[in-house]
C-alpha cells in the first residue's frame, strides 16, 4: 500500500469570534495582544482530513508548515498533540505585512524546498480575513492542481483521488490525479481531540527562539529526542525574491481603515409588555409594512 | 486596453445573478473611468448569452464556447482569462465572490501577479498619494470591505498592479439593465489558442446544483435569529413567526456555525445580502459583516436580552427582552388586529 506525503497549511490566528469591548485599542485599531490566538477552524478540519489519510495508509507523513510570529509554534505543537508527525514554522521580519499573494509566494518557496509531496491540505479560508485566497494561490504558485471547498475524499487509490467539494448551491464529486492542493470546507468532520499519549510526548517540542528562552538546559533531552525540535525557517533558508516579500511583494495596501462606529438611528425604545407590543405591531399594520 | 471587465458565470445557460449585478457596477465603473465595459463568458451553447449580458452596457462580449468549459474547472478557465487579460489588459476586473469566482479569482491573480480583495461590499473610484514614493495616483478602485470580525472597515487598494480585481457576494451590487438595445460587439475566442489539454485534468463525476428551495432575498419579511436565539429548537419560534407574517427565516453566521439553522439562510458578508420590508433580528448582536447583509431593510426590529447590542443602533425598534416572551406576543396582537 502506498504512503503518502502530506504537508498541511495552517494559521494561527486572532479568535475574531469572540471579540471583547477592550479588543479596540482607543486609536481605533485592533488590540491583538487581548484576542485569544487560535487555530484557524478550517484549517483543524483541513488536518483531519490529512490524519485520516495518514490512519488509512500506514507510512503517512503529515507536516503542518505555517507562517507567523514565533508564537505561532502553539500551533504545531496543537497539530503534534493531534497526531500530525511534525511541522516547520516560516518565520521572519521580511514576512510582516504579507498580503496573500506575498503570503502564498513565501509558503510556495517553503514548499520547493521541501520538495516532493503528494498533497498539500489547507483550510478554505482563514477566520481573520475570510479571503480564501491563499490555497488557490499556493497551487498557482507551484503549478499544481487545486481542488477547493473539499468536504471528504471518497476514494485515494495509487494517485488518483476522489472529492466530493461543497459548493454555493450544492455539490461535486471530482477525481483526479495527485499532486494536488486541496482546501477543506467547515463542514467536513471536525479534527480529532488532542490525544493524551501524544500530548505526554510533544509538550517539550519547541523552537530554537522557544528553547533560548528557557532557563533550563534541555540540551541532551533534545539531543537524545530529535523530534522535539521545531524548524524555524526565516527567509534566509528559502530561495527568496525580496521584492516578492511582505509589504512590498504585496500588490494589495490597505489605503485607510476605519473603525465602525454606528450611526445611531432613531430607536423607539419599547419594553416586553402587551401594550407596547401591540402598539408597535398596530404601528406595523398601519404602515402596510406588515399585514 | 485599460478597460473594466467583469467574467460572467453561467449556470444551466443562463448569467448568474451576481455576474449582471457585477455588469451593472462595472457600467458605472467605465463611465467614471471614461473606458468600455467588456465581459467574458465560458462555457458551452453560449449563443444566447449576448442578449443576455449586453444590455447592462457591454461593449465588448468575449465568448469562450466549447463543450469542454462547461461546468466549470478551475484550470481551463483560469487559462483563458489570464491569457485575455495579458492581452487585453483591463484596469479593474470582477468576479462574484461564489464558489467559482472565489476558486478562480487568487488563481489569475496569483499568475498575473495583481491585487485582488475578497468579498468586497462596496467598489469605488478615488485618488491616492503615496507619501513614500511621492507619487499621485488618480482614478484607482477602492476595494472596501470590512475586517478582522467586522471591527473595522478597510479601504483596499492596487497602486500599481493591474488588473485592480475584486470579489463580490451576490445580492450587495443591483442589477439594472442599461438599455435593452445596447450595441456592444461579440468575440468569439479560438478557444484551442486560450486552453491546453493538460488544463482537463479533473473529472467531474457528479453534480448536484439545486435551485435554491427558499427565496429569502425576495421576502419583503425576513425574521433572522443569532446565536442569541440559544437553540435550534427555540429557532421554532422565528419559523413560526415568520409563517405568520408570510415572510421568511434568516440567521447571523453564529447561528449557522451553532447548527441551529441551515447555511442557505445566513445574512450577512459571506452569505445573502437583503433588502427586506421589515427585518426582524432575535438574538442578534450585530457584528458589521452581519449588517452588512441588512443594514438597507425598510425597517428593523431588534429583539435582544442585552440593551447595548450594536445592531440597537441601526433599528427602528428596539426591544430588550426574551424572544420566548415576545415573539408569541408578536404573533398574538398581529392576529388581533389583523382579523
Amino acid at each position: 500500500m502506498k504512503a503518502y506525503k502530506i504537508i498541511v497549511l495552517a494559521k494561527q490566528v486572532p479568535d475574531t469570534r469572540n471579540v471583547g469591548k477592550d479588543a479596540m485599542k482607543a486609536d481605533g485599531t485592533v488590540n491583538r495582544a487581548v484576542l485569544p490566538a487560535i487555530f484557524n477552524p478550517e484549517d483543524l478540519n483541513a488536518l483531519e482530513q490529512a490524519l485520516r489519510i495518514k490512519d488509512q495508509f500506514p507510512g503517512t507523513t503529515v507536516k503542518i508548515l505555517t507562517m507567523g510570529p514565533g508564537r505561532a509554534a502553539d500551533i504545531i505543537r496543537e497539530g503534534l498533540f493531534r497526531g500530525a508527525d511534525g511541522g516547520i514554522l516560516l518565520t521572519d521580519r521580511a514576512f510582516a505585512g504579507s498580503d496573500t499573494l506575498a503570503t502564498s509566494y513565501a509558503l510556495g518557496q517553503a514548499l520547493k524546498k521541501i520538495g516532493k509531496v503528494d498533497l498539500v491540505i489547507a483550510g478554505r479560508q482563514a477566520i481573520d480575513g475570510d479571503t480564501a485566497q491563499v490555497g488557490p494561490q499556493v497551487a498557482e504558485k507551484l503549478k499544481m492542481l487545486q481542488v477547493t471547498y473539499v468536504e471528504e475524499v471518497k476514494e485515494l487509490k495509487n494517485d488518483t483521488i476522489v472529492v466530493k467539494r461543497r459548493l454555493d448551491r450544492g455539490v461535486e464529486t471530482v477525481k483526479c490525479k495527485l499532486p494536488l492542493v486541496i482546501t477543506v470546507n467547515g463542514t467536513a468532520p471536525e479534527c480529532r481531540a488532542r490525544n493524551a499519549k501524544l500530548l505526554m510526548t510533544y509538550k517539550r517540542a519547541k523552537t530554537v527562539t522557544e528553547l533560548q528562552k528557557e532557563n533550563e538546559d534541555y540540551t541532551t533531552l533534545y539531543n537524545d529526542r530529535p523530534e522535539l525540535n521545531i524548524p524555524e525557517w526565516t527567509v534566509n533558508d528559502i530561495e527568496t525574491d525580496a521584492s516578492q516579500l511582505g509589504l512590498t511583494g504585496s500588490p494589495t495596501k490597505v489605503k485607510s481603515i476605519e473603525n465602525v462606529v454606528l450611526q445611531a438611528k432613531d430607536s423607539k425604545i419599547i419594553s416586553d409588555s402587551d401594550s407596547d407590543i401591540e402598539n408597535m405591531m398596530i404601528e406595523l399594520i398601519t404602515s402596510h409594512t406588515i399585514g | 486596453m485599460n478597460n473594466v471587465f467583469v467574467y460572467c458565470e453561467i449556470e444551466d445557460g443562463q448569467v448568474a445573478e451576481v455576474s449582471q449585478e457585477l455588469l451593472t457596477k462595472g457600467r458605472t465603473l467605465a463611465n467614471e473611468l471614461n473606458c468600455q465595459l467588456e465581459a467574458i463568458a465560458i462555457g458551452y451553447q453560449l449563443d444566447a448569452i449576448a442578449d443576455q449580458v449586453i444590455p447592462y452596457g457591454v461593449d465588448t462580449l468575449y465568448l469562450a464556447d466549447d463543450n469542454r468549459l462547461y461546468p466549470y474547472q478551475t484550470l481551463p478557465h483560469a487559462s483563458i482569462i489570464v491569457k485575455l487579460f495579458e492581452e487585453e489588459k483591463p484596469q479593474v476586473a470582477l468576479m462574484g465572490a461564489s464558489s467559482i469566482g472565489r476558486d478562480l479569482g487568487p488563481r489569475v491573480s496569483s499568475a498575473l501577479h495583481s491585487g485582488l480583495t475578497a468579498d468586497c461590499t462596496s467598489l469605488v473610484i478615488g485618488e491616492h498619494y503615496d507619501k513614500k514614493t511621492d507619487t499621485k495616483y488618480n482614478n484607482l478602485l477602492y476595494q472596501i470591505r470590512p475586517a478582522f470580525g467586522g471591527n473595522i472597515i478597510a479601504t483596499i487598494i492596487n497602486p500599481d498592479c493591474r488588473p485592480q480585481m475584486a470579489t463580490v457576494r451576490e445580492g450587495v451590487m443591483r442589477k439594472n439593465i442599461l438599455d435593452p438595445k445596447y450595441k456592444g460587439k461579440t468575440v468569439k475566442l479560438d478557444v484551442s489558442k486560450y486552453v491546453s489539454d493538460t488544463d482537463f485534468v479533473v473529472e467531474i463525476i457528479e453534480r448536484h446544483i439545486e435551485k435554491s428551495k427558499l427565496n429569502i432575498k425576495g421576502a419583503p419579511i425576513i425574521v433572522a435569529g443569532g446565536y442569541g436565539v440559544g437553540s435550534k429548537e427555540n429557532f421554532q419560534l422565528l419559523h413560526e413567526l415568520a409563517e405568520v407574517l408570510g415572510g421568511e427565516v434568516g440567521a447571523s453566521r453564529a447561528a449557522v456555525d451553532a447548527g441551529y439553522v441551515e447555511h442557505e439562510r445566513q445574512i450577512g458578508q459571506t452569505g445573502l445580502t437583503v433588502r427586506p420590508k421589515l427585518y426582524i433580528a432575535c438574538g442578534i448582536s450585530g457584528q458589521i459583516q452581519h449588517r452588512a447583509g441588512m443594514e438597507q431593510s425598510a425597517q428593523i426590529i431588534a429583539i435582544n436580552t442585552d440593551p447595548e447590542a450594536p445592531i440597537n443602533s441601526i433599528a427602528d425598534y428596539v426591544i430588550t427582552g426574551d424572544i420566548a416572551t415576545i415573539i408569541p406576543k408578536m404573533i398574538k396582537y398581529y392576529k388581533k388586529n389583523t382579523k
